[in-house]
């Protein structure tokens, strides 16, 4: 089980990788959102993997899933749609103002473009 | 602390409080702004006069305020005789300066500023010269060195003096760097950054494997800041600045730094062969080098430049010889050259403003026309020409002498040969200034007619002159007391000061026969020698310093370009390489332990979840060209992921991943919008290869560190531990995560939900200025590029305006009952807020969002700025209670015939929490929609396209 949730948050790493190194802003975007899974993910797993023992007191209980890295996951979670957001919008005014969403710099006009990804 | 020391921070501190006033005074007309100058310096030199009888008795007046006593880092400021001459020095003189560059100054420029900078950098001399704490000496010593290159620009029209100014701040940030790194050293060495300690400590730094180092690194920055050989070649560029800076530099501050630096580590560095031999030789050759040069420069401020150089190297070397003797005479001529310099400084500045020029060869018989102006050049000059009676005559004497007893290179004549050299040259330039300026038949093609000045302008030279009188006949009386007490400090020991003119036949008598004679011969050859000069080879500072500066800049540009070039793509890209990099050195560098944990066994259900990601986030990867497919697929990824959070047992991350999933989805939906259907295939395959590769890489390294951390157990034990303990008992609930997110870490949530509003609001001021700006107009006549036959034709259908309208209430219902069952339940402010949210999105998909928002009565900027008050608040209400902020506090209630329930403080917390979020995504939501309406969509009237009500309603109108 272990090595299945690892080699997850392997492929969704390496996903994600790629598509930060595309060339336009929008899979740069999604390729983030994949990282941000990714690193969720493993922050979480530094709290080992649990089956069936939620954070949540229960009488009679005395083994529970660690409950710091989720506490720190779900603010996590929520800030990073804000990032997501934030970015989202950059890429959007960039694009607007410059009609183009390219992250990268044409090598023959080697134009300055601020595509603000 | 005695209660005299507590007058040195204000010593210390009034220039810099007084920095802010010439800027607001000038608006009340120049000599206002020139008398609030003059106000906190004359008042800072006041406090030190109060200072001076105890210190002039040998005491020590010390400060001490705890800074960083972590770093070392403190507060703490000391007066000793070497202080006290030095501050003197800096604010008397700075005094003088304050009143001549009143007169000095033209109209166009602006004194404000100018004034400004002076103060700011006379508060930073001050600073360095009363720092008891080395490192609060080096931060005061980078001051001088920023606003000495303030000054220097001050015209920041001429190129030159911009040039200057760089170099300086080059040079001398430099020498300042090499500083730091040579007083950590000695301090490590000391054992402390106290000054006052570390003097103590001489045998214990002498007998460091670290003295070398240290002496050297400090010595570089001694030698770049005063000028010394080979980094002497700044100071006559600094010439560039208006003169009543270079007066004050150059006499009296910024270059005698490096003197004050050697002074004051004397007891501790010098007596050994090391800083005898680099001290005393570097300011033997830059005696005699600056001299010489002195001698054929035609500017009158290069020849002063150069002879600053050459006496800065005179004291240098007098400090490196490492006796008492010889440090008595550094001290006393560092007076003696503050006050003849400062004032030949300010008559060439005279000359300049009166002939409108300084280049000697075309000047010569101002005597008749400046008679004021010649008499106090002639004094001063004759004093640095070392003419018995003036005081420059003492202390040249005096260091002869020195220089006769030590032998060096083995040959005990040759340093008195070379200094001789140096004082012959000496009294040549000084010579030349009086003779080529002031002496000789009166000229009638001056640029502008010379005469003297207003006594506004001659006042200070003319003072200065009168101390050099009066240093000059009556030693003992005037500065026997200053220099004893300094070079007390100085030597750490009761030196024997006895300063008289008549010292017999000695060999220094010969030696100044020998300098006034060769002297005055070398003037009256002074033409052919010029020629000799001119034609001469030598090397030019300037040229070299800026190939060096160029190629450095090179250098640099390529290393910043080659890394970072604007493209995204690239960084990014050198990035990951580099993470995974130093992730390999760390993994192979390491050693790990055995895997301690059971393995869990895979089931069937997590297997399939497993493939289902795995296929999607490749076919996210295959599909990504196409933007639509890609969402979905992302959203499918997401979704996944919060499979995982249920299984792992993790139900409120879960709760949150798949909200903020259909939040982020809708975002990204709005967003492709405006943005193109589909991304080009524009990299090549050998690039493709190589993000593969990168990824790849990424992708398996990740993948054995999750796996290697999820087989082993805790190094250490964990904190968790005590959250499950204490979570109940201490913070009244059973939902351990939502008690650490609202008690035990709440002061992080707080500022969590501070960024997500920040997050929102930027987007928000984007996306305003977005539509305000260019793309604003363009977006006006922009229509979508989809194809209108593919598109529905009803944009808000009635079956979803109706699903919509009734699934409201019970959305909010189950937010509401998310957030109050979060403290002992899965759920909280976070989840609530993002629920309701989703449940305010639909309406607003059902109906568009300007028809929704009509119908709204908070402004979700309020909704922000509510969240994080009422967050504040529950945080500051347990200061009430005298407890730290957000402690949070619970008990139980019991209203019969209700049931007992738990009230905690840390719902009005997660209410906080719950409006923050809300307000968050809803603006950044309503952001995007926006840029819809920017983009001309029609706003419509009533909630559905098709509306069977409204015929009824037109129909019963009529009735």
């Amino acid at each position: 089980m272990e090595l299945l949730f690892a080699s997850g948050i392997g492929t969704l790493t390496a996903a994600g990788l790629y598509l930060v190194l595309r060339m336009r802003s929008f899979p740069v975007i999604v390729g983030v959102a994949l990282l941000t899974y990714a690193v969720n993910l493993f922050l979480f797993g530094a709290g080992r993997l649990a089956l069936d023992m939620p954070a949540v007191l229960r009488d009679g209980v005395d083994t529970y899933a660690d409950p710091l890295p989720q506490a720190l996951v779900l603010t996590a979670i929520v800030i990073s749609f804000g990032m997501t957001a934030v970015v989202v919008m950059l890429a959007l005014g960039a694009y607007l103002s410059a009609r183009d969403d390219r992250v990268d710099i044409d090598p023959e006009t080697d134009r300055d473009e601020e595509t603000g990804t | 602390m005695d209660s005299a020391g507590a007058l040195l921070p204000i010593i210390a501190a009034l220039p810099f409080l007084g920095a802010l006033l010439p800027g607001l005074m000038i608006q009340a007309g120049r000599n206002t702004c020139a008398t609030f100058t003059a106000i906190p310096t004359i008042l800072a030199l006041t406090l030190l006069l109060v200072c001076a009888p105890s210190v002039m008795q040998g005491e020590v007046l010390t400060f001490g305020l705890d800074w960083m006593p972590g770093l070392g880092l403190n507060v703490n400021f000391m007066l000793d005789g070497l202080g006290l001459l030095f501050a003197g020095l800096i604010l008397g003189i700075g005094l003088l300066i304050i009143l001549y560059a009143r007169f000095y100054l033209s109209p166009d420029d602006p004194m404000g500023q100018f004034y400004t900078y002076l103060l700011l950098f006379q508060g930073a001399m001050v600073g360095i010269v009363l720092s008891d704490n080395i490192l609060l000496l080096l931060v005061f010593w980078e001051l001088t060195s920023l606003s000495s290159f303030l000054l220097i620009g001050y015209w920041k029209h001429l190129p030159e003096g911009r040039q200057g100014a760089r170099m300086a701040l080059l040079v001398t940030g430099g020498g300042g760097l090499a500083l730091i790194g040579g007083m950590l050293i000695l301090g490590n060495i000391a054992g402390s950054y106290d000054l006052s300690v570390i003097l103590t400590q001489k045998e214990v730094i002498q007998d460091s494997p670290l003295y070398l180092p240290a002496l050297i690194l400090i010595l570089l920055g001694c030698f770049t800041k005063s000028a010394q050989f080979p980094f002497h070649f700044w100071l006559p560029h600094a010439m560039a600045a208006p003169t009543p800076v270079s007066a004050y530099l150059h006499s009296a501050t910024m270059v005698k730094a490096g003197l004050f630096l050697m002074a004051r580590l004397w007891p501790v560095l010098a007596g050994t062969p090391e800083w005898f031999w680099i001290v005393a030789s570097t300011g033997l050759i830059t005696m005699v080098i600056g001299a010489k040069i002195a001698l054929f420069k035609d500017d009158l401020k290069a020849l002063l430049a150069f002879s600053t150089v050459s006496h800065l190297g005179l004291i240098t070397m007098l400090l490196g010889l490492g006796t008492r003797a010889a440090a008595v005479v550094a001290v006393f001529h560092i007076i003696n050259h503050a006050t003849f310099k400062a004032a030949l400084f300010m008559t060439a500045g005279i000359v300049d403003h009166e002939a409108h020029t300084r280049d000697i060869k075309r000047l010569g018989g101002l005597r008749h026309l400046m008679p004021i102006t010649f008499t106090i050049a002639t004094v001063a000059a004759l004093s640095m020409a070392g003419i018995p009676p003036l005081n420059g005559f003492l202390s040249k004497e005096m260091m002869l002498a020195e220089t006769a007893d030590t032998a060096w290179l083995g040959a005990s004549w040759l340093m008195g040969l070379l200094a001789t050299i140096g004082a012959l040259f000496s009294v040549a330039y000084s010579f030349r200034y009086i003779a080529h300026v002031f002496l000789g038949p009166k000229r009638d093609d001056y640029p502008a007619h010379p005469h003297d000045p207003g006594f506004g302008m001659w006042a200070a030279p003319a003072f200065l002159t009168v101390l050099v009188i009066l240093i000059g006949l009556m030693p003992m009386t005037f500065a026997g007391g200053l220099v004893e007490v300094t070079a007390a400090a100085v030597t750490q020991s009761d030196p024997y000061v006895n300063i008289y003119h008549w010292h017999g036949f000695v060999p220094a008598f010969w030696m100044s026969v020998v300098a006034v004679l060769g002297g005055a011969a070398l003037l009256a050859l002074h033409r052919p020698l010029q020629a000799m000069w001119n034609t001469a080879p030598r090397p030019e500072a300037k040229p070299l310093f800026d190939a060096v500066t160029r190629a450095a800049t090179r250098a640099a540009t390529a290393l910043t370009d080659g890394l970072h070039n604007g493209a995204l793509t690239r960084s990014a890209a050198i990035f990951s390489v580099f993470v995974l990099g130093a992730g390999w050195i760390a993994w192979t560098g390491g050693d790990t332990q055995p895997a301690t944990r059971e393995i869990l066994p895979v089931s069937i259900l997590p297997m399939i979840g497993w493939i289902l990601l795995v296929l999607s986030t490749i076919g996210l990867v295959v599909f990504h060209r196409n933007r639509f497919v890609a969402l979905v697929l992302l959203g499918v990824v997401g979704l996944f992921v919060s499979m995982g959070f249920v299984y792992f047992s993790a139900p409120d991350l879960a709760l949150t991943q798949i909200s903020v999933e259909v939040v982020t989805i809708i975002l990204l939906l709005l967003a492709l919008n405006f943005l193109p259907r589909e991304t080009p295939n524009e990299s090549s395959p050998a690039r493709r290869l190589r993000d593969a590769g990168i990824a790849a890489v990424g992708g398996v390294a990740v993948t054995a560190l999750s796996y290697a951390i999820l087989v082993r157990d805790f190094a250490d034990e964990s904190i968790s531990a005590f959250h499950l303990e204490n979570s109940y008992e201490g913070g009244g609930g059973t939902n351990v995560v939502n008690v650490i997110l609202v008690d035990f870490r709440g002061f992080d949530t707080y500022g969590e939900i501070i960024v997500l509003g920040i997050a929102a609001l930027v987007i928000y001021a984007l996306t305003e200025t977005v539509l305000k700006g260019p793309a604003g107009r363009w977006l006006a006549t922009w229509t979508p590029d989809t194809n209108p036959e593919g598109e529905a034709g009803d944009r808000h259908p009635m079956m979803m305006v109706v699903a919509t309208r009734v699934m409201m209430p019970i959305a909010l219902m189950v937010g509401a009952f998310i957030f109050l069952r979060g403290h002992n339940e899965p759920g909280g402010g976070f989840i609530a807020g993002l629920i309701v949210a989703i449940a305010f999105l639909m309406q607003y998909m059902a109906s568009g969002f300007a028809w929704a928002e009509a119908r709204q009565r908070i402004t979700y900027h309020a909704i922000i700025g509510i969240g994080v008050l009422i967050a504040s608040l529950t945080g500051l209400g347990s200061w009430l209670a005298g407890r730290p902020f957000l402690t949070s506090d619970y008990g139980y209630l019991h209203f019969p015939p209700i049931e007992e329930f738990e009230w905690a403080t840390a719902i009005a917390f997660d209410i906080g929490v719950f409006l923050t979020v809300l307000g968050a995504v809803m603006l950044a939501l309503k952001s995007l929609s926006s840029m819809a309406r920017g983009a001309g969509e029609t706003v419509n009237e009533t909630a559905m396209d098709i509306n069977p009500a409204r015929k009824t309603t037109a129909r019963e109108g009529n009735t």
